[in-house]
């Protein structure tokens, strides 16, 4: 069965995600990642590539298969529905990709792309349809004519346009966007970020903003988590994470920004570490300035910093609150207090 | 639509004629005089002579080649000098059954090489996968002739269900007809089947890692409409390429097969033609399958702009 959401309960709730892929060796994409998101905002995810935020989109959606953990969209626990609930369900979740080359469906033309969703899940009369295609085209700063074009006749900022007109044209609640503006200009950028911030206002909707580019996220978001290894090494409200990060990574990000961040730490070496190889104890005690022998020893726990605020780091200790569960069950006693 | 038609019939012209002049003037340079290969041993030069003035074989090349040229825009193409008979009427009969030979053979192809592609690419990395891609190795390095011999040997000598050799026309009976064709479009069809399912497997699996397809199933759209509407007409045109050269090879490479089966096709009609210096038939086999494979590659590119938008509207 179906519920609907009350008032109270966040939009989506992630609990305990993980996602292993392969056999051997095993590539753990995510790990124990805890998060909520409340209607109507926006939520970040940022971190270098691998570090596993594209993958927790996906498993959000349930394009991927989880192997741990449950997502809970609209109070329903999305493993737990069956194959054809899940199918009626995903009109309330849409997805728009990076890559507005290859997210539209070439042999389509742009009327038949907008209205599929509408047909596949049987909404609206045929003009009922074709009006909501005309205003959300509209909507997006593409004129009526688009309509019976093909993607090729579209630059990258118009298809990433079409892209949103499509993902908001069965009115979900929620939208994932996996680095939607990554592939364009950055003169298109900017155009792209404040339509889908005056989109969301219109339309009421909760984003799930997915970014490498911490100041396009710094620029949408109201809640940001920073991803490393699967991993979320720090959480917290726009405010706390550029203004009082606490997380040598969170830092070491800030600092890469060119004119930003405090300057406090040395410049982070080396790679990020290969998910199938990750480093015991802290995932980041390979890059970490700051790293000492417990880093390498015990796998820090979330200790929250002020409300909303929690990072993962030993460091964090003394100041904060340990909360919840650590992200991982490799955890010697003791921990936190 | 119709400028691209023309365009690409334009392309065409020099398809035919380049491998035409190459043929007229590879013909003349081999050794091996028709007229010799006409009267035979006992022939006396002088008749010999004769005959070679006849036939216009006296003259000089240039002369020669412009006689032929004036022939090949008139559509004279002359008489057989082995059957006596004009050209034109003598290759329909043998097309007919190259022609019935490529299209069983290509049935044979598409049926096999289409489902197990895309049964594989559906399946990847599952056991069945592993099994057909195994078993299309094995057939692509199977020699066609040595696997018509196997047929030969198992189906036609040992369980005696189809005839070794030979050709029946349908106008004798169509399963008579069918049967004399089995074993031959078997023998040239697996390989190419083994082709298109690695083809028709890998453009699957192309297309389904493209983000449209992923969009198309995060907006809940039922997995058969995915594959249908959003896989299988992209990954086609690719495909529709390796068909298309499949036809144009059992069009005209069919040779050793209709050797070995006997079938009186174009490939039998042309290595004949060549080993007797019947000259008017070389040329005109050539032509005959010039123009056949110009048209094969113009129905490939008419159903590639059928297949995608960006072609069309150019």
């Amino acid at each position: 069965m179906v519920k609907q959401t009350t008032a109270s309960s966040p939009l989506l709730q992630v609990e305990d995600l993980g996602k292993t892929f392969g056999q051997k060796p095993p590539v753990q994409a995510v790990r124990g990642v805890n998060f909520s998101i409340a209607q109507g905002q926006t939520f970040g995810l940022v971190g270098e590539s691998g570090s596993g935020k594209s993958t927790t989109g996906r498993l959000v959606l349930r394009l991927l298969e989880p192997s741990a953990g449950r997502v809970l969209f609209r109070g329903n626990d999305l493993g737990k529905l069956g194959k054809k609930e899940l199918r009626q369900e995903r009109r309330h979740m849409q997805m728009i990709f990076q890559d507005p080359y290859g997210s539209l469906n070439r042999w389509m033309s742009i009327r038949e792309t907008l209205e599929e969703p509408l047909l596949v899940h049987g909404l609206l009369d045929p003009a009922g349809r074709k009006q909501r295609v005309e205003t959300l085209l509209n909507e997006v700063g593409l004129p009526k004519a688009a309509l019976d074009k093909y993607p090729h006749e579209f630059s990258g900022g118009q298809r990433q346009r079409i892209a949103i007109a499509r993902a908001l044209v069965t009115e979900p609640e929620l939208i994932v966007a996996d680095e939607p503006v990554s592939a364009l200009d950055v003169s298109v950028q900017a155009q792209v970020l404040n339509l889908l911030l005056n989109l969301q206002e219109s339309h009421k909707m909760t984003l799930l903003f997915i970014s490498h580019d911490l100041r396009v996220v710094e620029f949408m978001c109201d809640q940001i988590a920073v991803m490393y290894l699967g991993q979320i090494m720090e959480l917290g409200p726009r405010k706390a994470i550029y203004r009082t990060p606490q997380h040598p990574y969170t830092r070491a990000l800030l600092d890469s920004i060119p004119g930003r961040g405090k300057k406090e730490l040395p410049r982070l070496k080396g790679e990020i570490p290969s998910p199938s190889a990750i480093p015991p104890g802290c995932p980041f005690n390979t890059r970490c300035p700051l790293a000492f022998d417990r880093c390498f020893r015990e796998q820090p726990a979330l200790y929250e910093l002020s409300p909303g605020h929690v990072s993962a780091c030993h460091l964090a200790e003394a100041e904060g609150q340990p909360q919840g569960r650590p992200n991982n069950i490799a955890m010697s006693p003791g921990t936190g207090a | 639509m119709g400028k691209y038609i023309r365009r690409r019939l334009l392309h065409a012209l020099p398809t035919i004629f380049i491998p035409l002049v190459l043929v007229f003037f590879l013909l003349r340079l081999a050794p091996g005089d028709p007229a010799v290969q006409i009267l035979g041993d006992n022939a006396t030069p002088e008749q010999i002579a004769a005959l070679r003035t006849q036939l216009g074989l006296d003259q000089p090349l240039p002369i020669q080649f412009l006689l032929w040229l004036k022939g090949l825009f008139t559509l004279q193409l002359g008489d057989s000098l082995f059957f006596h008979k004009p050209v034109l009427e003598l290759i329909p009969a043998y097309a007919a059954v190259t022609l019935q030979l490529t299209f069983f053979a290509l049935v044979i192809a598409m049926v096999i090489g289409l489902s197990a592609g895309i049964a594989a690419s559906l399946l990847r990395g599952k056991i069945l996968d592993r099994g057909i891609i195994g078993v299309m190795v094995f057939s692509i390095s199977l020699p066609e002739f040595w696997l018509a011999l196997v047929l030969i040997f198992v189906f036609a000598v040992t369980l005696r269900w189809f005839p070794v050799a030979g050709y029946v026309s349908f106008d004798e009976g169509v399963w008579a007809s069918l049967a004399t064709l089995v074993l031959p479009a078997l023998a040239i069809g697996v390989r190419q089947a083994a082709l298109l399912t690695r083809m028709t497997r890998s453009a699957m699996l192309d297309v389904l890692d493209e983000p449209y397809v992923t969009t198309a199933r995060a907006q809940g759209l039922p997995e058969a409409t995915v594959i249908g509407r959003y896989t299988l007409r992209t990954a086609a045109v690719p495909v529709v390429t390796v068909i298309g050269l499949s036809v144009s090879y059992l069009l005209s490479g069919a040779v050793a097969i209709e050797l070995i089966f006997s079938l009186p096709g174009m490939g039998k009609l042309l290595v004949d033609a060549v080993s007797r210096r019947d000259y008017p038939v070389v040329e005109g086999s050539v032509l005959t399958i010039a123009v056949t494979l110009v048209v094969v590659n113009l129905i490939v590119d008419l159903v590639y702009a059928w297949l995608d938008p960006r072609i069309r509207l150019k």
